[in-house]
C-alpha cells in the first residue's frame, strides 16, 4: 500500500462472512447443506437499496476487488483500476458487492472447507459447481444484504458468464448487465487448454487424487504447470513479445534445458507464485464451471432462444487481441441478443494486452464502460449525494 | 438542434418503428426518435467517441464496420434502416443498398450531392476536386470514395427496381428554396432519399399493413 492513499481508492477494506443454513440445491444434483460466502463491500447502500452493483470474479479471482486489506499489502484488489470514488464503478454513487464464489479458496466454502458430514476436508469430494449455482448463491447474498435488484451486475471472463446467467435466472433482479471479455460458451480449443491444465494437476504425484492435504503435500508442480499454460492464453503474442522478446537471462546460450529465455523465467515465476497461493481442487472446479457453461445448450444451441428471459440493457465489451475469448465470441452473444430483440451495446477495444486487458486501465475501455455506467446512474437517479 | 437532414428523417420515421441507424454517430437521431416517437433499435458505429456518446445517452450502439455488411441482422429484422452521410464512404454502396432493403422494407439515405452547383464550380471552373461544407476533405485524405449525384442515385434505385417514395435536399444554402425543389441535382447540397422495396409498397397499396406511407 502506498504511504498516502490515492483519493480515488476505496482505502482499507475488511472482508466479511455471511453464513447460510438454507441448503443449496446444485446443478450436479447434490445439495450443499450449509455454506459461507466471504465478501467485501465498497460505498454505501442507499435507503431505497437501488444502487447496488455486483462484481463477479474470474477463474482465479476472489472477493478482494478493490482497496487494501492492510498497510502491508503491496497491491490493491484485482479490479482497483475500475472501482473507487470517481472511477468507472463510482463508489460515491454505487454500493459495490464483491464475493468469493462457492468452491473458491479464499474463505468461501470450498474444497478446503470441512465437510460437516465427514468432519474432514471436502477436498475432491466438494461438488462441482456451475455458473448457475454461483448465481443462485449470489442472489441469496443479495437477500441477506437487503438488495432487491442490482443496478448492475458486472464481470469479466468467467465473471461475464455469471452476469449472463443473472439475466436469465433473475431478470427481475438485474437492471443492467456488463459482460466483458467473455463468451456464451467455451470453444473446443478453450476446453482443450483447460484439460491440459487439469491433467497437469491430476498427474502430479503429490495430488493424491485430490487428498493432498491429508497426505501433507501440495501438487505444486501440477498447479504451476496449469498456471503456466493458462497464463499464456491470458496474454497476446504482442504483449509477450514486447515484454520479453527473445531476451536471454545471461549473455550467451548455454545449450541446456535450464531457464535461458526471459519468458521462461517469467512463466516459471508466475507458476511458482500461484502454486502456493491457490488451491488445486478449486482450480479444477473453476475450469469445469467454465467448460460446462452453455446457456444455449438447453435450447438446441439456439442462443437467441436461450436469451428470451433477459430483460435488461447489456453492455458487451471485447478486446482486439484477446484470443482466449476472442471478439468473435462476444459478437456471437451480441448477435444473439439482437436476434432476440434485446437492448444491447457492443464495443471492441483496440488493445495489445490480450485477455488480461479486461483487468487493466485503458482510456478507451474506461470511456465506453464509464459512458454506460453514467447512464445507469442517470436512469436510476443515483446522482444525489 | 439537429442537423437539417436529421430533422427531415426524424419526420419520416413512423411512431414505434424498429430502426437500424447505420453510422449513427453520437446517437442524436435515435435518442430523439426513442424519446418522442417510441422508436426502438440499434445504431451501428465504429468511432469510439460516437459509441461512448451513444452509451451516455442510453442509445443501443454496436461497434460494426458497415463494409462487413449486415449479415448479423435477419431479413426484415426492422421496419426502417437509416444511413446518413455514409453511403459515399462505403466500398460497395450498391451492395449496402441491397443489404439495407433486405433487413427492412424501407430505408432513408442521405449523401452529399456531387452535382451541387458549388461542387460543379470547383471542378468545372477552378479545376480542383470540390471542397465544401458537405465535402470538407482534400482528395487525398477523404473517406468519400464513391461520390455520386442526386441523378446517379435515382438511376441506381431504378436499375434495382426500388421505389423512391420521397426525396428532398437538405443542409445547403438553398434548402427549402424553390430552386432546390425544382432542380435538386443542381441546387441540393445534401440528397435525402426514402426508398422502399417494391413488395413493401404494393403491400401498403393493398392496405395489408406495413409502416405508414
Amino acid at each position: 500500500m502506498p504511504e498516502t492513499l490515492p483519493a480515488d481508492s476505496v482505502g482499507l477494506v475488511t472482508p466479511q462472512t455471511a453464513h447460510f443454513d438454507d441448503p443449496l440445491a446444485l446443478a450436479c444434483g447434490k445439495t450443499l447443506p450449509a455454506y459461507e460466502l466471504v465478501y467485501e463491500t465498497y460505498g454505501e447502500l442507499n435507503a431505497a437499496g437501488s444502487n447496488a452493483v455486483l462484481i463477479c470474479h474470474a477463474l482465479s479471482g476472489n472477493h478482494h476487488a478493490a482497496g487494501y486489506h492492510g498497510t502491508q499489502e503491496r497491491k490493491p484488489g484485482w479490479w482497483d483500476a475500475h472501482i473507487g470514488p470517481g472511477k468507472t464503478i463510482d463508489t460515491n454513487r454505487f454500493f459495490v458487492v464483491s464475493l468469493n464464489n462457492l468452491g473458491g479458496c479464499h474463505g468461501t466454502t470450498g474444497p478446503c472447507s470441512i465437510n460437516p458430514e465427514t468432519d474432514r476436508q471436502w477436498g475432491p469430494e466438494f461438488p462441482v459447481i456451475t455458473v448457475a449455482d454461483w448465481v443462485h448463491s449470489q442472489a441469496r447474498l443479495a437477500d441477506r444484504l437487503g438488495i432487491e435488484r442490482f443496478a448492475a451486475v458486472i464481470g469479466g471472463s468467467l465473471g461475464g458468464m455469471q452476469v449472463l446467467q443473472w439475466t436469465l435466472d433473475y431478470p427481475q433482479r438485474i437492471a443492467n448487465a456488463v459482460v466483458i471479455a467473455a463468451t456464451p460458451r467455451l470453444s473446443a480449443q478453450n476446453i482443450a487448454f483447460n484439460e491440459v491444465a487439469r491433467q497437469a494437476i491430476r498427474s502430479d504425484p503429490d495430488f493424491h487424487d485430490g487428498w493432498y492435504d491429508e497426505h501433507g503435500t501440495l501438487p505444486k508442480r501440477g498447479l504451476k504447470l496449469a498456471r503456466m499454460v493458462g497464463h499464456i492464453t491470458y496474454l497476446s503474442e504482442h504483449s509477450m513479445g514486447a515484454k520479453f522478446g527473445r531476451d536471454l537471462r545471461s549473455d550467451e546460450l548455454n545449450f541446456g534445458y535450464d531457464v535461458e529465455f526471459q519468458v521462461e523465467s517469467y512463466l516459471r515465476y508466475q507458476g511458482d507464485m500461484f502454486s502456493t497461493a491457490f488451491d488445486a481442487n478449486t482450480y479444477l472446479l473453476m475450469t469445469k464451471a467454465l467448460d460446462y457453461f452453455d446457456p444455449a445448450g438447453a435450447h438446441g444451441g439456439d442462443l437467441a432462444a436461450a436469451l428470451a428471459p433477459a430483460q435488461c440493457p447489456f453492455l458487451v465489451v471485447s478486446f482486439s487481441t484477446d484470443w482466449r475469448f476472442a471478439p468473435e465470441r462476444s459478437r456471437e452473444l451480441v448477435d444473439a441478443l439482437v436476434r432476440a430483440g434485446k437492448s444491447v451495446s457492443y464495443a471492441e477495444i483496440d488493445s495489445l494486452y490480450g485477455h488480461d486487458a479486461f483487468l487493466l486501465p485503458d482510456e478507451r475501455y474506461q470511456a465506453v464502460f464509464s459512458g454506460f455506467m453514467k447512464r445507469v446512474v442517470r436512469d436510476l437517479r443515483l446522482e444525489g449525494k | 438542434m439537429m442537423r437539417a437532414d436529421l430533422e427531415l428523417i426524424y419526420a419520416w420515421v413512423p411512431n414505434g418503428a424498429r430502426v437500424l441507424d447505420l453510422g449513427c454517430g453520437d446517437g442524436t437521431l435515435l435518442d430523439a426518435l426513442a424519446r418522442d416517437k417510441g422508436v426502438s433499435g440499434y445504431g451501428l458505429e465504429i468511432d469510439l467517441d460516437g459509441i461512448t456518446a451513444c452509451l451516455e445517452k442510453g442509445v443501443n450502439v454496436i461497434e460494426q464496420d458497415l463494409d462487413q455488411g449486415l449479415a448479423n441482422f435477419d431479413d426484415d429484422a426492422c421496419d426502417m434502416v437509416i444511413m446518413t452521410q455514409a453511403l459515399q464512404a462505403l466500398r460497395r454502396p450498391d451492395r449496402m443498398l441491397d443489404e439495407m432493403l433486405r433487413v427492412a422494407g424501407e430505408c432513408i439515405i442521405t449523401f452529399p450531392n456531387f452535382a451541387y452547383w458549388r461542387h460543379r464550380f470547383y471542378l468545372g471552373f477552378k479545376g480542383y476536386m470540390p471542397v465544401s461544407k458537405s465535402l470538407p476533405h482534400a482528395w487525398y485524405d477523404t473517406p468519400n470514395i464513391h461520390l455520386s449525384t442526386f441523378n446517379d442515385f435515382e438511376r441506381l434505385c431504378r436499375d434495382k427496381g426500388l421505389v423512391i417514395t420521397d426525396r428532398a435536399v437538405g443542409n445547403g444554402d438553398h434548402e427549402g428554396h424553390w430552386s432546390s425543389r425544382l432542380w435538386p441535382n443542381l441546387f441540393g447540397e445534401t440528397a435525402v432519399f426514402r426508398v422502399s422495396r417494391r413488395d413493401r409498397v404494393s403491400r401498403q397499396a393493398n392496405g395489408q399493413g406495413g409502416s405508414e406511407p
